[in-house]
């Protein structure tokens, strides 16, 4: 087996707003070996996205990492000092995001927003860096690099944006990439695009990847192990084929279950009753009781924890503790 | 016997791209270019298409929000674009709107029971003493608590912000609703209520929909028929069983194969499409679709395929069909 990459262990990210902590990322603790595809997969709101921020420290204002470990090949990346996590983002980590649109500055050139992190990063002169950049716009089947490079972005479209996004992100051949939504702003043509050229990165330099989606038909294209997050906790995580052929949690069935398949023709879709639950003052209980078809009365007393059901999958569930684990 | 609610006859709609810094006289954004197609009573149109393909355009001018530039639209048997003031009015009562995004459509300052009632009243349904309880009712059906009725919209999630809004367009006991993509902006699980939503109504009232999305595996939920569209065009128009099962433009195809499925074991071909949706201010010649399809010719460059039936009921235009 790969070694492991980037291992998170019981992260606690909180914001503080006016109505009391939002407890954003609860305990949360996966990992991402070499060469390998994790994605987290949760709805609005569960904290996914913070998760990934909180790796790379780029948390908003009012927000703090407040707890946990992220250990990156052999470092934590919470003792590091802002000089040496700002070495390391674009560097040794990739990051790309959900709207190409808003994550380019509108007034620079694509050429040079190609150029300097690369200049940053790899100290290559500016000539050399140029021609980095020429070499990576080509690899990823952009066609004219050299039109391209003196174009600003609101000359590209979408997809072609988010196709520069991720040749930045490459650019210093990070060992982890981490991608917040990179299909979900782009029409499905595009997306199906973006996610095969996503593909064929990993197993060209077998980079790790970090993917966050809310979109299951994504996560079982992508994923080599998928991660299930809700309201700021780790519910399901499992290698993907057995977390789709075998789902354990009922919060992941019922995700699988609500999403309209094509080809399934049902006469009703399965819903999930109620809505997220607000993060400011939840108290100890299992936090998606309030919408589970199984709650049990120690689901509202007590919070679950993360046990190994099945061989290498996980879930934070009473239904699956017998009576001594209790 | 099912008749026709809605008739749309070689509908365009063009913008003029001519305005503001980029001054090139006469070129025009044609967001719609010749489409027809026909919505019967009780039916659940899916209008199926990209960003940019006009989806939105024919939603909004078919209503009459945007004038058209060529064609006919028929609601009820009466040309909508020469209604009369009177006649004009009475269509904004049987027919509604509802938008993706729950946050812009609902006036802020507007509390929920004045919103859903506002228009009732306007449109005299009901007298102002009544209007609570109707409200209510509406409320009732849509899934809403009778205490919201106070509230104001931004105490509300996405998802309930939508059934706010598909209420305020119950209100008026419509017969045909455009929904414009209602379910995009909307978590699955949120999204799985509010479908079904959609279904309980249209079957309770025997609504009709003109239902706009671009995800395909909705519309295969909800819809009964189903156009595909591709920069201003219908290429395909076919019943729900008979498009899924049976498509036959390498639009439809490559759309269909490029859907995420949630199943890690699905094998399935794909068709990877290259490039991006051309510039409707300068679409290609002939076919538009023949800069990304695998399967074109010359002839595609030199003349555009015509719009036939190529079995029953099964609409397409592609010259290798």
């Amino acid at each position: 087996m790969n070694e492991t990459l980037l291992q998170v262990k019981h992260l606690q990210t909180n914001f503080y707003t006016e109505n009391g902590v939002v407890k954003a990322v609860n305990d949360v603790s996966f990992a991402i070996r070499e060469g390998e595809t994790v994605c987290i997969v949760g709805e609005s709101g569960c904290g996914k996205s913070i998760t990934a921020l909180s790796l790379m420290q780029l948390i908003p204002e009012n927000g703090k990492v407040e707890g946990g470990e992220i250990n990156f090949s052999g470092k934590n990346l919470l003792d590091l000092s802002k000089k040496d996590i700002r070495r390391l983002r674009g560097n040794e980590i990739g990051m790309i995001f959900q709207e190409p649109m808003t994550s380019l500055n509108p007034v620079f050139t694509i050429g040079e927003q190609m150029i300097e992190p690369i200049q940053e990063h790899l100290l290559l002169s500016k000539k050399d860096a140029y021609k980095k950049a020429m070499e990576l716009i080509t690899m990823l089947g952009i066609p004219n690099a050299e039109k391209i490079v003196n174009l600003y972005p609101h000359e590209l479209s979408g997809g072609m944006l988010q196709r520069i996004m991720i040749a930045i992100a490459l650019s210093c051949n990070p060992k982890l990439i981490i991608a917040d939504e990179p299909t979900t702003a782009l029409d499905v043509t595009i997306q199906a695009q973006i996610l095969d050229l996503l593909r064929d990165i990993k197993k060209e330099f077998n980079t790790s990847m970090l993917l966050i989606t809310h979109d299951l038909g994504v996560v079982a294209e992508m994923a080599d192990y998928v991660v299930v997050m809700y309201a700021g906790k780790v519910v399901e995580e499992g290698p993907v084929l057995e977390l789709f052929k075998n789902p354990q949690h009922p919060y992941t069935k019922g995700l699988l279950k609500a999403k309209p398949v094509i080809g399934e023709r049902k006469d009703r879709l399965y819903t999930i009753a109620g809505q997220v639950p607000n993060l400011v003052d939840l108290h100890e209980a299992c936090y998606f009781a309030d919408r589970c078809e199984h709650a049990m009365d120690i689901c509202r007393m007590k919070q679950p924890v993360l046990t190994e059901i099945a061989k290498g999958q996980k879930a934070a569930c009473w239904l699956y503790e017998d009576g001594e684990n209790r | 016997m099912s008749e026709a609610l809605l008739e749309v006859q070689n509908l365009k709609k063009y913008y003029s791209a001519s305005k503001g810094m980029f001054k090139k006289f006469g070129d025009s954004v044609k967001a719609v270019d010749g489409v027809s197609f026909t919505i019967e009573k009780g039916e659940v149109f899916g209008l199926v298409g990209e960003s940019g393909s006009g989806k939105s355009t024919i939603g909004k001018t078919i209503l009459r929000l945007h004038e058209k530039t060529d064609g006919d639209v028929m609601f009820k048997g009466k040309d909508v674009f020469s209604l009369s003031r009177k006649e004009l009015r009475q269509l904004r009562v049987q027919t509604q709107l509802v938008f993706q995004d729950p946050f812009s459509s609902l006036n802020p300052r507007l509390r929920v029971g004045d919103a859903i009632g506002e228009a009732m009243v306007e449109h005299g349904l009901v007298s102002k003493r009544e209007v609570r309880e109707r409200v209510l009712e509406v409320m009732d059906k849509c899934g809403l608590s009778p205490f919201h009725i106070d509230r104001y919209p931004h105490e509300f999630s996405g998802g309930q912000r939508q059934r706010i809004v598909i209420a305020r367009a119950m209100a008026l006991n419509p017969e045909f609703i455009v929904m414009d993509e209602p379910v995009a902006a909307l978590d699955v699980s949120i999204q799985a209520q509010i479908i079904n939503l959609f279904s309980d109504l249209q079957r309770e009232n025997g609504l009709s929909y003109l239902f706009i999305s671009h995800d395909l595996s909705v519309v295969e939920h909800l819809c009964t028929k189903i156009a595909i569209m591709y920069l201003g065009n219908i290429v395909e128009l076919a019943p729900k069983e008979e498009l899924f099962d049976h498509p036959l433009h390498p639009y439809t195809k490559a759309l269909l194969s490029a859907i995420p499925i949630p199943d890690p074991t699905a094998k399935r071909e794909r068709i990877i499409l290259t490039g991006d949706i051309p510039s409707p201010i300068n679409p290609p010649s002939g076919c538009k679709f023949r800069t990304r399809c695998p399967m074109a010719t010359d002839l595609c460059a030199e003349k555009a395929p015509d719009y036939r039936e190529a079995g029953a009921g099964h609409f397409v235009a592609c010259h290798y069909v």
